[in-house]
């Protein structure tokens, strides 16, 4: 059977009650009749030869010359790769990164090029780990280029790994890997989970500096993408876009290899969590009863670690090589192949339930900042055309919200959240009185470069990844949070769905329309 | 019944090439019919033995380390799994590391004259690793029809195409029997490469010297249409070389030699045999015997 396409259903008395992800744990909800839930499409079918597959992207790119005419004995060449915060949750093994650049590697290697370089293409992440490295790119990469500093995290902090490209028509400073810019070629390899993902935005992002980030990492940009996954009405890729023209004019030569995979999210036992809730077999209900209630009795600890084992079983449904711009806009057309959904008209009130991951707490805690970043950044912008609730509206999420923080991870959240949510939340007021000294300080630039920890700045561009959706909501409320970060967060705490869509009637009325985004798996609204 | 050690007429007569036997003759040798082995009793008596006593056996004596099983992902039916040969470890060594899917409906291409020798050796290798007699002592079409009917029936064949174990520590030149089997059947060849094994029980060892071992799975290579058997065998025995390379090195610095053609043969140099024992280094054999302090007098 092909794949079936999402759909939007309207509750009614038959209708059972509905999944919604809740942090590491999942409730069922009765929603009210005449609700709508937000369906996602099947995971689209993938391809059945991927080496294959990956070989002919490279032996017939699109507006480019194969890549092994392009590589020849004596070659700088630097093998550029989306980090660990894709996909999500991370795949199984092998992972595509590794399927595609043990392919350009043999092509190097029958080249003749010596002098390769491979860099994660971090930005401002903390570093991946010896055991991320080696699940994105496989052992036999590692183990042959990392003891020779060859393969290592890229670091926006080193002065002389940076190099200073240009200025955009617009005045915003170009800087990125010295090693890449100088390259006689730069491979970037990508993952593209979602529509945001890729293009230009891989090299203009992934390896810039704060001095680039911060022409595009700002509110006003940010307030201005409607939405980051629409890169023809975002002001983020707009300037993405220009970043990547100045590279282009300075002789950067590009070659991106950009891959799509299905949203085949979770493997047994989880996978019923992917599955319409009519369609659950005895054995899936089984498993969510059990599950449900081990997770709810274990320590936050132990769920965590169930969780952050699971590795998702996506699979290629497509890959493409060459151009920058004439690859990604095949990639996009893919991602929107697996993830658009119709809808007819916005919401009064929109609910989504959290699930425990985001791109930012890969191994790690979904702290209260993330948790506002997830909702009002990513899933909130999950739309094309208009979002999915209206101006004024209101965003019920159920998340449990811990007031907890990883300390090696998030060390400068946990500052931010102290110091800064405490006085105010408005993104303006937060980006003009905080964002430089956080961005320069010297501990957070410390941990940045030596430990595992985010850049200090990170929790400021978390917060304005949500400043678009705080601009349009009227109200946020958390189901099953933390009363007091959610409070911080500037959020109504709430106990249950109903007293939610209770407090929501002070702000859209008695009989508001209600609709459901019924995620993970990840899917897109296009509504109309 | 023959026994290896006795010779004729102490133990049983060996039967000459394309002389029928009588009927109601016991078989042996490559006439050993091992279909009983692969009824649904046998193959589960296989598997208890093989995630059993046989697992923890490989594990306490060659403590393996297993690469490249990603290589095989995606990797659908039967196929020919070829690898260099230096003990009787491994067989059992790459029964415990052949992936599930093809684990438990594997046959073992096993020398008719060792393996065969008696019904009661037949018996036991046919039982315990799914061993199916291969005549490697002189021309028979036999064994490859056996062996080629049982791949079309699906079931996956382990061949060591040198044909025997290492006497030297270094390997020997592909015989031609995989590459057939794969363009006859249209089936990939999985090569391996098996390192460590002929320290811990090498040809001559009386008893096993635990140690640790190290088994890398190649990318399936499948026969380019019209390519001969001889040049496929080459291209088999050259991914094994490239495996041997990455093991010894790292990935790279193997693929790179590997484009150049300069991977270092599975052969060894030809040399005088100090010098190709020489240049074996770290992957020389001990001594045997019991090493004293102070000679005996």
């Amino acid at each position: 059977m092909s794949p079936r396409p999402g759909f939007v259903m309207e509750v009614d008395r038959s209708t059972p009650p509905t999944l919604f992800m809740h942090g590491e744990g999942f409730r069922l909800q009765s929603l009210p009749v005449g609700s709508r839930i937000v369906y996602p499409p099947e995971a689209l079918p993938t391809v059945a030869d991927i080496d294959g597959a990956i070989r002919s992207a490279l032996v017939d790119p699109v507006d480019s010359e194969p890549l092994s005419a392009l590589l020849f004995p004596g070659m700088r060449l630097t093998i550029a790769f989306d980090d660990v915060s894709l996909p999500l949750p991370p795949m199984r093994r092998p992972d595509v990164r590794q399927r595609v650049i043990e392919a350009v590697l043999d092509l190097a290697a029958a080249a003749g090029v010596d002098d390769v370089h491979l860099i994660a293409a971090l930005a401002l992440h903390r570093r991946m780990t010896e055991a991320e490295l080696r699940h994105a790119v496989g052992d036999r990469v590692y183990d042959a280029f990392a003891p020779r500093g060859q393969l290592y995290n890229f670091d926006a902090e080193d002065p002389d790994a940076l190099t200073f490209v240009g200025e955009t028509d617009q005045g915003e400073e170009v800087e990125i890997s010295k090693r890449a810019a100088e390259s006689d070629l730069l491979v970037y390899v990508n993952i593209n989970l979602v529509a945001m993902d890729g293009g230009h935005k891989s090299t203009a992002t992934g390896l810039a500096s704060y001095r680039s980030l911060r022409h595009h990492h700002n509110v006003r940009t940010l307030q201005r993408s409607r939405s980051f996954m629409d890169q023809h009405r975002s002001e983020l890729h707009s300037s993405n876009w220009r970043m990547g023209k100045v590279l282009r004019d300075a002789g950067v030569k590009i070659f991106q290899i950009e891959t799509t995979l299905n949203n085949d999210t979770f493997p047994p036992p989880f996978d019923f969590l992917q599955k319409r809730e009519w369609e659950w077999s005895a054995r899936d209900r089984a498993t969510f009863v059990a599950s449900s209630k081990a997770l709810d009795r274990a320590p936050n600890r132990v769920r965590r670690s169930v969780f952050h084992a699971v590795r998702a079983p996506h699979d290629l449904t497509g890959v493409a090589a060459g151009d920058v711009e004439a690859v990604h806009r095949l990639t996009t057309a893919r991602v929107y192949d697996q993830q658009l959904v119709a809808v007819e008209g916005q919401t009064d009130v929109l609910t989504l339930g959290l699930p425990y991951i985001c791109p930012y707490n890969v191994n790690s805690v979904m702290n209260p900042i993330l948790v506002m970043s997830t909702a009002l950044g990513y899933f909130f912008n999950l739309y094309r055309g208009r979002p999915l609730v209206r101006e004024g509206g209101v965003l019920i999420v159920s998340h449990p919200t811990p007031w907890e923080f990883h300390p090696v991870h998030h060390p400068s959240y946990i500052d931010f959240f102290e110091q800064v949510l405490s006085e105010t939340t408005d993104p303006l007021e937060v980006e003009k009185t905080y964002e430089q000294a956080y961005a320069e300080d010297e501990w957070y630039r410390h941990l940045y470069r030596t430990s595992y920890a985010y850049h200090g700045v990170h929790p400021f561009y978390m917060w304005y990844w949500g400043a678009h959706a705080l601009q349009h909501l009227g109200a946020v409320i958390v189901v099953g949070g933390d009363t007091r970060a959610v409070r911080r967060l500037g959020f109504k705490p709430a106990s249950t769905l109903r007293d939610a869509l209770e407090m929501a009637s002070d702000t859209v009325g008695r009989d508001p329309s209600i609709t459901h985004f019924h995620a993970p798996p990840l899917m897109m609204a296009d509504v109309t | 019944m023959r026994f290896p050690l006795l010779k004729f007429p102490l133990s049983a007569p060996t039967r000459p090439a394309g002389v029928e036997l009588l009927p109601g003759a016991r078989r042996s040798g490559a006439d050993y019919d091992t279909e009983w082995a692969r009824r649904p009793l046998s193959r589960y008596a296989r598997l208890l033995m093989v995630e059993g006593p046989i697992r923890l056996g490989v594990h306490a004596l060659a403590a393996p380390e297993r690469a490249g099983l990603d290589r095989l992902e995606g990797l659908q039916g039967p196929a020919i799994f070829a690898a260099n040969h230096h003990s009787h470890l491994d067989a059992p060594l790459l029964l415990t590391s052949v992936p599930n899917r093809w684990r438990h409906r594997l046959v073992v291409a096993a020398a008719a004259d060792y393996f065969f020798a008696n019904r009661l050796t037949s018996a036991a290798s046919a039982l315990a690793i799914g061993a199916i007699p291969i005549e490697r002592n002189r021309i028979e079409r036999r064994s490859a029809d056996r062996a080629a009917a049982l791949i079309v029936r699906g079931w996956s064949l382990l061949i060591f195409p040198e044909g025997g174990r290492s006497t030297d520590g270094w390997g020997q030149g592909h015989r031609g029997g995989a590459a057939y089997l794969s363009l006859r059947c249209s089936v990939p060849v999985v090569p391996i490469h098996i390192e460590g094994t002929g320290r811990i029980f090498g040809k001559g060892d009386k008893r096993p010297r635990p140690g640790s071992s190290r088994v890398t799975f190649g990318a399936p290579l499948h026969p380019v249409a019209g390519e001969h058997a001889t040049r496929f065998a080459g291209r088999i025995e050259a991914a094994v070389a490239t495996l041997a390379d990455e093991a010894a090195t790292d990935w790279w610095s193997a693929r790179r030699r590997a484009a150049k053609g300069e991977s270092p043969s599975l052969t060894g140099p030809e040399l005088a045999s100090w010098r190709r024992s020489w240049a074996l280094g770290d992957r020389r054999r001990r001594a045997p015997g019991r090493r004293t302090a102070w000679p005996r007098f």
